[in-house]
């Protein structure tokens, strides 16, 4: 038995606590950078020029940002229902079968027909390949954790043979489909923009980012504003009164899953129809993994989700830069950074709570009954 | 003395200065140590400790004699178990005082309580169920890596205790197999196989049957007569007054008086309770029972591992009466409850609501609720509330798919609030914010919601489960005359309660279950709290 924890202040939840937990993150990635003998302040400087330096580095930021909201979102809304969805990954990646294959063969669609045909596949694809987790974790009680850790390994298997065996065009090398038409591309803003005679230099930064907030307002209007959301954060919060209430988990983490599956989507709209516009092996590259520590970070709210979304796009944009400039620092630091706030965001969260609620134990308000 | 609430002005914010406090402190200090007889047993001096803004304690002064039985009464939330656990080093105190057997002790930890002599039995056991009683005995006190000579030596030890004051227990039976009354003997035994000469019993008869009590009573005499010292917290008044020799009453966490047992009656120890006169007494008419609305026939209810709870049980329900359920908790009342209200599946029998059977599509809480079912829920933290919703959100649980609260997809934010604090108003829920977390009010006030929201609903027939539980004695008068007002306004009342008190004063008619039988049925006119407890323990309705 130990001191029941005082309710923290609101602001001190959402906002102190996180920004804590990266500072811890950061104090710690800057020691590393000290040991393998950078100057942690210059490196850092490189990170934020890099990724904010210039309009061109924005655009990228803000690129690896759209999918790091969809990613974000997609593992938030499960939290909500009380579902740690390890598989966003490899539902971003079937999202991109459903994606590539709409774009591929609805090319009769007229215009923005078929990127919007292609956008609503890649949803379904990933809500689908979310659906059997879900339905395995309600009726048969398999954890969702352990199967959509395994359906990971199931996506990759199944894209590595579709793209090297069946969808590759024939005679090429690379295992990748061939372009999509035009008219299923996301369009990129440089392209837009120049239209209007601005000038953006060229990034993959596409419109999916207004699609990534347009989510993000929906998840929020979800949870909080529709008996849908109620049902689902009740399940999260306490099965026990849901299902006193009327509720049933069972379809409750159904539907859960399939729209974090849908959303898991909109990382191929992102990537698939918006800069690659072929389907390509591994295309996810962890971004489905990331998106836990982004909704960690993001204490599963959409505004955090956004927040820390362009963190970790500028991290990513500002780490590439830094791998080039200071070739002692390898790409894998970004993954260190990333470890890090995952651990001190979600796994010790808890760490900094203590002595924060603490140290704000004499201002607070509420009693703690 | 404890029962002159002397108040140093020390602390950070005393809600009435009291000018004097020092002196009244340091004479005290002085009469410990110049009396010259047997120090007292224990002595908290100005005890306080806050958590937040809450004051738990606050500038507490006790003094328990050597060889007493020592009870403390109060209200939950009035400080009892946080006093406990700081004397238990559970917590620290912020400011004040322990002595033990006159010496001044720090305790930050329970193995330096132990090492003080005191020991501690909890409300709910800290038994590993798997182990054996000597297992769990040994728990902690192993004696070294090897357990074989720490083993010999403890059941040595515990054939001793047996002996000397009659506690007898097979050692090498699985505790989880003991009845509750002998695994709160090993409790017992564990602490005083670590040489515990002050015992500290934190509300030890809410698990036993009246029977298990008395036989505790009785075992806590013998120790007494040994010259331990038992501190025996409760809120159960009669208990106090059968066992105890002093007793200290708490209040918002103040010990506001000492009495001594024999000089005090249940009237005064209730007013110090709650500072003002309470009617320990339901005031209610005659009830006027109408048609059947509910009956159970031969209902058989399994609980989540299969086992069957509630066994053949057969029952009716009349409009305008109370119909209550008296046994000892775990006897299939709360899988009663439960299938009841449509949560768990019934094994065989039938539910007839006015004269209709259920089907099992019906058998759900959402259409429950739509025939006019009413369910408050024995716990309100498991499955009554949300504790991390807005109070506004928990009051529409159940409720959530009513149009009221918004047609179509979206919900109409405003309706929901307006709607919570109708609510909230006419059941006096304080503070009645609607926005608040449901987690940051008061168990009564918790309690009070959930009453809100079934009740404000106009059900037919209404379930109430443990209604008071953890509810201070203000709120409970407020829950009783409540649900006597649903009977009267022709509602169907079902009350399942282990308190007997509660079931005597409310309820028109009492059934009995013991085992997930049915051991018996009354007219609280013709029975009391006695031939209830055999009927609780199993013992027939004929041969009692």
């Amino acid at each position: 038995m130990s001191a029941p924890l005082k309710p923290l202040p609101q602001w001190a939840d959402v906002a102190l606590i996180p920004l804590v937990n990266v500072a811890a993150a950061f104090l710690i990635s800057g020691l590393v950078v000290l040991a393998i003998g950078e100057n942690p302040l210059e490196a850092v400087q490189i990170l934020i020029t890099g990724a904010l330096g210039d309009l061109e580095g924005v655009g990228f930021t803000l690129y690896y940002a759209t999918s790091f909201i969809f990613t974000g979102l997609a593992v938030a809304l499960c939290f909500h229902a009380g579902l740690f969805n390890i598989g966003v990954e490899g539902q971003a990646y079937i999202a991109g079968l459903g994606a590539a294959l709409a774009a591929l063969h609805l090319g009769f669609l007229p215009g923005y027909g078929l990127a919007v045909a292609a956008i609503v596949a890649a949803a379904v694809f990933g809500a689908a390949f979310a659906a059997i987790p879900g339905y395995l974790q309600a009726y048969r009680d398999s954890h969702i954790v352990i199967t959509t850790i395994m359906f990971n390994y199931i996506a990759s298997a199944i894209m590595g043979y579709l793209l090297v065996n069946v969808m590759r065009v024939p005679g090429q090398m690379n295992a990748e489909t061939a372009q999509f038409p035009p008219n299923a591309w996301a369009p990129q803003f440089h392209v837009i923009l120049a239209h209007f005679g601005v000038q953006w230099p060229v990034t993959p930064f596409n419109l999916s980012f207004l699609l990534a907030l347009a989510a993000a307002w929906v998840v929020w209007l979800l949870i909080w504003r529709t008996r849908l959301g109620y049902e689902i954060r009740t399940v999260g919060a306490n099965p026990t009164a849901a299902v006193y209430g009327g509720i049933s988990p069972k379809r409750v983490v159904i539907v859960s899953t399939l729209l974090s599956g849908a959303l898991a989507g909109g990382m191929a709209v992102n990537v698939i129809l918006g800069e690659e516009h072929r389907l390509i092996l591994e295309y996810t590259a962890g971004f489905g993994f990331v998106g836990i520590a982004v909704a960690l970070m993001g204490r599963a709210h959409p505004v955090g989700i956004i927040l820390a979304a362009i963190l970790f796009g500028m991290l990513y944009q500002g780490g590439a830069e830094l791998a080039f400039d200071k070739p002692k620092i390898s790409r894998d630091m970004i993954v260190v950074i990333q470890g890090l706030v995952v651990l001190f965001a979600g796994a010790l969260e808890h760490m900094f709570r203590r002595p924060v609620a603490t140290l704000l134990a004499r201002r607070t308000t509420q009693p703690p009954i | 003395m404890g029962g002159r609430a002397s108040r140093a002005p020390g602390g950070a914010t005393p809600p009435v200065p009291s000018p004097g406090g020092d002196t009244l402190e340091d004479e005290e200090k002085r009469v410990t140590h110049a009396a010259g007889a047997v120090p007292p047993a224990i002595e908290l001096i100005g005890i306080n400790k806050s958590f937040g803004p809450v004051h738990a304690n606050r500038n507490v002064n006790l003094r328990v004699e050597k060889g007493v039985i020592h009870g403390i009464v109060g209200e939950n939330g009035a400080g009892k178990s946080t006093l406990m656990s700081i004397l238990y080093g559970f917590y620290e105190a912020d400011s004040g005082e322990i002595r033990i057997n006159g010496e001044r002790v720090r305790i930050r930890s329970s193995r330096e309580a132990i090492d003080c002599g005191i020991g501690m039995v909890f409300q709910h056991f800290m038994l590993v169920q798997t182990l054996s009683v000597l297992e769990n005995v040994m728990l902690g006190a192993e004696g070294g890596a090897l357990l074989a000579r720490g083993a010999s030596a403890i059941r040595r030890r515990l054939a001793e205790l047996g002996a000397e004051y009659g506690l007898d227990v097979d050692p090498d039976a699985i505790a989880g197999e003991l009845s509750v009354g002998l695994q709160q003997r090993v409790e017992i035994l564990k602490a005083l196989v670590r040489g515990a000469e002050i015992l500290v019993l934190d509300e030890p008869t809410a698990v036993l049957t009246p029977a298990e009590a008395d036989q505790l009573f009785q075992m806590l005499r013998v120790l007494k007569g040994q010259n331990k010292t038992i501190i025996f917290i409760t809120h159960k008044l009669r208990e106090i007054m059968s066992l105890t020799d002093r007793v200290s009453v708490m209040r918002r966490g103040e010990m506001v008086a000492t009495f001594d047992t024999g000089l005090t009656s249940p009237p005064e120890l209730a007013d110090a309770m709650v500072g003002r006169k309470v009617i320990l007494r339901i005031d209610k008419g005659p009830a006027h029972p109408g048609a059947v609305a509910l009956e159970a026939r031969d209902i058989v209810v399994r609980d989540d591992r299969g086992v069957v709870r509630v066994d053949r049980i057969s029952f009716a329900l009349r409009e305008g009466e109370i119909l209550g359920v008296a046994g000892v908790a775990g006897n299939g009342q709360s899988e009663l409850l439960e299938a009841l209200a449509g949560i768990r599946p019934l094994s065989g029998g039938e539910i007839m609501i006015h004269g209709r059977p259920l089907s099992a599509a019906e058998r759900n809480p959402h259409d429950e609720r739509l025939i006019g079912v009413g369910h408050v829920p024995e716990d309100r933290h498991r499955m009554g509330l949300v504790m991390p919703f807005e109070a506004c959100e928990s009051a529409m649980l159940g409720f959530q798919y009513e149009p009221t609260y918004g047609r179509g997809l979206f919900y109409d934010r405003k309706a929901i609030v307006k709607d919570a604090d109708r609510k909230m108003d006419a059941f006096d829920v304080r503070p009645r914010d609607p926005l608040l977390k449901t987690a940051n009010f008061s168990g009564g006030n918790q309690q009070k919601l959930v009453l809100a929201r079934e009740i404000e609903r106009n059900p037919r027939i209404l379930l109430v489960g443990q209604p008071t539980r953890g509810v201070d004695i203000g709120a409970i008068e407020f829950i009783h005359k409540r649900i006597v007002a649903q009977r009267d306004a022709g509602k169907a009342v079902l009350l399942v309660s282990v308190e007997l008190d509660e079931i005597l004063a409310l309820s028109d008619r009492i059934i009995v279950l013991c085992g997930g039988r049915l051991t018996g049925e009354r007219r609280p006119d013709e029975t009391d709290a006695r031939d209830l407890g055999l009927l609780m323990a199993g013992v027939s309705e004929r041969a009692a």
